[in-house]
């Protein structure tokens, strides 16, 4: 019967509308003449038209009354800012996840819309937003024996949710890439793919921070780093903290004796580049290093310490702009401009407001300020200043509370703040300036000035050292995917490695005979000269007797000396996996006993050239678990330590070559060397449990041999795999050698070397 | 005498002092001791020199050093001639025929054999002998060798053997204070002092990154450039990029820096 009621209460116009939409759900009814009139506010009439045709079509899908509740209240929005076409792109994609099974995901689809839309503007990103949507539902909706879509996607309605979070901080593009990662690497795992869509797994982190836009910290580090240490001859760590989880509580830049945390990314911002928002940030912290001192404030009420805080903040910036001007044009775009008519408003709290206006006073000469206190605060601000150039925190303290009992109103006390155009975000939370001397039932307390009693962890092994590794899927790097830990690899019997000397004594000869002919001549005569060190006789005498018989003598009658010695460091990378201790072909011996009896002939024969050297040794137990060995470093010398480690060496687990490359690499760029050189001792192709795709990591490995020449660094594998052809090639390019007949390994190592080396 | 007179310094080099080097300069000469002058790359160490040859009223013979320079360099060779050949004195050999202030600039970037050469000449024998020539010269009483070397980028090959150090009395070189910085790119530009002074503010900025990246700070002689490009006329922030930013670093980071402090002190 209400029913019937309202619909006779409703104007002739609203009528034609609600029968139009011809729906029977009393919840429509309930809202439908807002609607309709927010819709006439902010659409055409014939958008109007369009959305009531839109909304009864979405009514009588037989999908329940929300979806159409939700339409009602968010598409006249949605409309108003991207144009009205959009409002069937809405009815389509409705449409098509209505008739297939993914239909729940269609009320977070219109709920998170408005959100959406907010971020992307214009009717084409938000096209192409459905597009990629309907790509991801096209990929994730499992299809059981190819036949019938069955399983809806467990990613989409996740997804939809994060959209809103996930477009204020990447661009579409970004977004798309991001949803494309999650789509490929966990399309067959629906509960990771639910982590990875609700922003749980640390990889939706990691490659959402890798998709953001704006200015990362991280890109820049050194810049701001160089910045610190050039302009103000000041120095710490810069820590990022994350500004894209917390919604509710804005983090503020901050620093604390661990280092000084800022956020990880910055956007441009008023025309501001985010590098040199970082900047004015570290400025004016830097700033505060150097002129704030710590103040007692136990007896202070919180506005009071507002105040000191912004009067202490404006005096540092004025030192700060005294010494390089050109801050302030920086500090002054950042700065807000805080509306003084505003303080007229009645029933708010106009504290931040007036410490607001204050702080621009003082920073922008320009600015006009009525109210009289403020006036009058600013001026004594700079008679302060003045004075003896510098101040001091102490007086800004005593400026700060007269301003405060000055100011203080009645309202200042409502629960209801004015915050509009006061935030100076450039500022840190001063967080530094503060001692209690009580303690207080204030969280955010601290007794820093009073001893601590932490205790630092033991730390018994070095930290993981994470690597990229390329995805030739994609052809993009996965962000610090691997993990690799070093450690120094556990020593043996030293005995066994003189042994194996002994043993190959004869081979040792030979080899140092090749060695005689191999090691450098220090010096190398050039003759025929035209400027040297000295006269070259024999020419010389030549010439004259050519001068003498009238003919044209040879002027290049000197000869110098140049020096031509050996400027080489190596690096050995061994391949320690469990397949080296199979019986090589042939042999009665293990292709890891093999090994080690080359790697020792080899090691003695670098240290007879005296050649820098090192030896590391590799194996891994998926990605987050590389172990990568210290045999030998470049300063040791192939001594009984070093033996004793060779002795030692054991094979288990598989191959993540890419990864251990990288690590060892990082060595041999610290050294300094005309030639560097990697050689890779292994037996077969790079391979790990936790992967499937056995083209993947052989991909990752020819990705890192081209990271290496590109930092100089070449790259010789030399494989005891008689089948190697098939991938070596794909990998080192013709940087190889295939030793077939394992047994002779230890004779062909060191030949290798000198033929390489010569 | 000609090849005296070519040598002798004729108008007085400007040179602004930072303590009491002039004057323990004056009695290292006064007992013809060898000198040697260390400190970065343009802080004013060859200016010293020639500061000095002129106040004493001696000629200065100023040799550059390199890899390739050797022995025969510095003493002399034998060159073809007419009637077969013909001695020619090297650098050395003709500052301690004439009485000269022989600079030896760079020194370690000779080779180290190169640079035994001088060493009859740097202590009490105060003769060098020509192998070749088979002649035993006698340095003139005037004579004075003066050495320089900049340990900053010193690398492991590049070193002064000890023998070499030890013959040497030594005085150690770094960029001016600000203040007599400042001086001395006004005085020796005719800028005016606000301007010379952010000049050396710059200076200072990136004289802190030296390590971080940077092998060597802007030299002085570089804000002296910079100074002059401005009087000729030149923007001074383009001036600054120009002359004390492009020519000290490829490092992307660096100079995006530096660019920054050139912008936020010329405001």
């Amino acid at each position: 019967m209400s029913e019937v009621i309202e619909i006779a209460e409703r104007s002739a116009e609203y009528l034609a509308y609600w029968e139009t939409l011809n729906c029977r759900f009393p919840e429509a009814d309930a809202v439908f003449d807002e609607c309709i009139r927010e819709a006439k506010a902010l659409l055409s009439p014939e958008g109007v038209d369009t959305y009531i045709e839109n909304a009864r079509f979405i009514g009588k899908m037989g999908r329940g009354v929300e979806p159409l509740l939700i339409y009602l209240e968010e598409a006249p929005t949605v409309a108003s800012i991207v144009g009205e076409p959009i409002l069937d792109d809405i009815k389509d994609f409705c449409l098509f996840l209505s008739t297939n099974t993914n239909f729940k995901a269609m009320i977070p689809f219109l709920q998170s819309l408005a959100a959406v839309t907010r971020s992307l503007h214009s009717y084409e990103q938000l096209h192409h937003y459905i597009d990629i949507l309907k790509n991801m539902l096209d990929k994730t909706t499992a299809s059981v024996h190819g036949h019938h879509k069955t399983f809806p996607s467990p990613g989409l309605p996740l997804l939809l949710e994060q959209a809103p979070r996930l477009l204020r901080a990447l661009s579409l593009e970004g977004f798309k890439n991001w949803v494309d990662y999650g789509v490929k690497y966990y399309n067959n795992h629906p509960e990771r793919q639910k982590d990875y869509f609700c922003l749980q797994s640390p990889d939706a982190v990691a490659v959402m921070q890798r998709e953001r836009h704006g200015t990362l910290m991280i890109d820049h580090e050194r810049q701001l780093d160089l910045y610190l240490r050039g302009l103000w001859q000041d120095h710490d760590y810069l820590v990022p903290y994350s500004s894209a989880f917390d919604e509710l509580r804005k983090p503020m830049p901050y620093y604390d004796k661990l280092g000084i945390r800022l956020p990880d990314v910055y956007d441009d911002k008023d025309g501001v580049s985010g590098i040199d928002r970082y900047r004015a940030t570290l400025a004016h912290m830097a700033a505060h290093r150097r002129w704030s001192n710590q103040m007692i404030v136990d007896n202070w009420s919180p506005f009071q310490r507002v105040a000191v805080e912004t009067f202490e903040d404006s005096r540092v910036e004025y030192l700060a702009i005294k010494e390089f001007p050109g801050l302030r044009k920086l500090f002054l775009s950042l700065h807000p401009i805080p509306n003084e008519d505003d303080l007229e408003i009645e029933g708010e709290s106009m504290v931040r407001l007036r410490l607001a206006l204050l702080s621009r006073a003082i920073l922008d000469p320009d600015f006009e300020v009525k109210h009289d206190d403020i006036r009058e605060s600013v001026k004594r601000f700079f008679i302060e200043m003045e004075k003896d150039g510098v101040s001091s925190s102490d007086n800004m303290a005593s400026l700060a509370l007269s301003f405060t009992a000055r100011t203080r109103r009645q309202t200042d006390l409502s629960p209801k703040i004015y915050f509009e155009n006061t935030e100076v975000d450039y500022r840190d939370d001063n967080r530094h300036l503060w001692i209690y001397i009580e303690q207080g039932d204030d969280e955010e307390t601290q007794f820093e000035h009073l001893e601590e009693q932490r205790q630092d962890d033991e730390v018994n092994a070095l930290p993981p050292r994470h690597y990229h590794e390329w995805d030739y899927n994609s052809q993009h790097y996965r962000p610090d995917w691997v993990s690799v830990y070093e450690a120094i690899h556990p020593a043996g019997n030293v005995n066994v490695i003189d042994n194996i000397l002994d043993k190959h004594s004869a081979l040792a000869k030979r080899l140092k005979a090749i060695l005689d002919a191999l090691k450098p001549q220090q010096k190398v005569r050039i003759r025929y000269q035209e400027e040297g060190s000295e006269l070259d006789l024999d020419v010389a005498i030549r010439s004259l007797i050519d001068l003498k018989s009238g003919s044209q003598p040879d002027m290049r009658i000197n000869m110098s000396h140049k020096n031509d010695g050996r400027d080489i460091a190596v690096m050995l990378v061994l391949d320690l996996s469990q397949s080296l201790n199979e019986k090589a072909k042939g042999s009665s011996q293990t292709i890891l006993e093999l090994s080690q009896e080359a790697v020792t002939l080899l090691a003695w024969t670098i240290e007879q050239l005296g050649d820098k050297f090192a030896i590391g040794g590799f194996n891994s137990n998926t990605r987050h678990d590389v172990r990568y060995s210290h045999i030998k470093g470049f300063s040791e010398h192939f001594d009984n330590e070093v033996k004793s480690r060779l002795a030692a060496m054991e094979a288990k687990y598989s191959t993540r070559m890419g990864a251990a490359m990288r690590h060892a690499a990082h060595y041999l760029e610290a050294q300094k060397a005309d030639k560097k050189l990697m050689l890779v001792l292994t037996d077969g192709e790079p391979a790990d449990i936790d992967v499937e795709d056995d083209q993947l990591l052989i991909h990752d490995t020819h990705q890192a041999v081209k990271e290496l020449a590109a930092q100089g660094i070449y790259s010789y594998c030399i494989n005891l795999d008689p089948k190697a052809d098939e991938y070596v090639q794909d990998i080192f390019g013709k940087q190889y050698t295939v030793i077939d007949n394992v047994d002779k390994l230890p004779e062909k190592l060191p030949k290798i070397f000198m033929a390489l080396t010569k | 005498m000609s090849n005296e007179a070519q040598y002798t310094i004729k108008e007085e080099p400007f040179y602004q002092a930072q303590g009491d080097e002039i004057e323990l300069y004056e009695a290292a000469y006064a007992a013809r001791l060898p000198v040697m002058v260390k400190g970065p790359t343009g802080c004013g160490k060859s200016r010293f020199i020639e500061y000095m040859a002129w106040k004493l009223g001696k000629p200065l013979i100023t040799v550059a050093c390199n890899e390739d320079m050797t022995a025969s360099d510095l003493v002399g060779r034998y060159l073809l001639d007419a009637n077969g050949t013909r001695w020619l004195d090297g650098p050395l050999t003709v500052a301690a025929r004439i009485g000269a202030i022989c600079y030896l600039d760079e020194i370690v970037e000779a080779r180290q054999d190169t640079t035994v050469v001088i060493h009859p000449l740097t202590d009490h024998r105060r003769t060098l002998p020509l192998d070749k020539k088979g002649e035993l010269l006698d340095a003139h009483e005037d004579f004075q060798l003066v050495i320089s070397y900049n340990p900053g980028y010193q690398s492991l090959m590049k070193d002064l053997k000890q023998s070499t150090k030890q013959r040497f009395t030594g005085f150690e070189f770094d960029y001016p204070s600000e203040a007599v910085e400042t001086a001395i790119v006004e005085k020796e530009t005719g800028i005016d002092h606000e301007l010379a002074s952010k000049l050396v503010k710059i200076g200072a900025a990136a004289r802190n990154l030296k390590g971080h990246g940077l092998d060597e700070g802007i030299s002085t002689r570089l804000l002296t450039y910079a100074a002059t490009l401005i009087k000729g006329g030149i923007e001074p922030k383009a001036a600054c990029r120009m002359a004390l930013v492009r020519p000290i670093t490829d490092d992307a980071d660096i100079r995006v820096t530096l660019d920054h402090a050139i912008e936020t002190i010329f405001a």
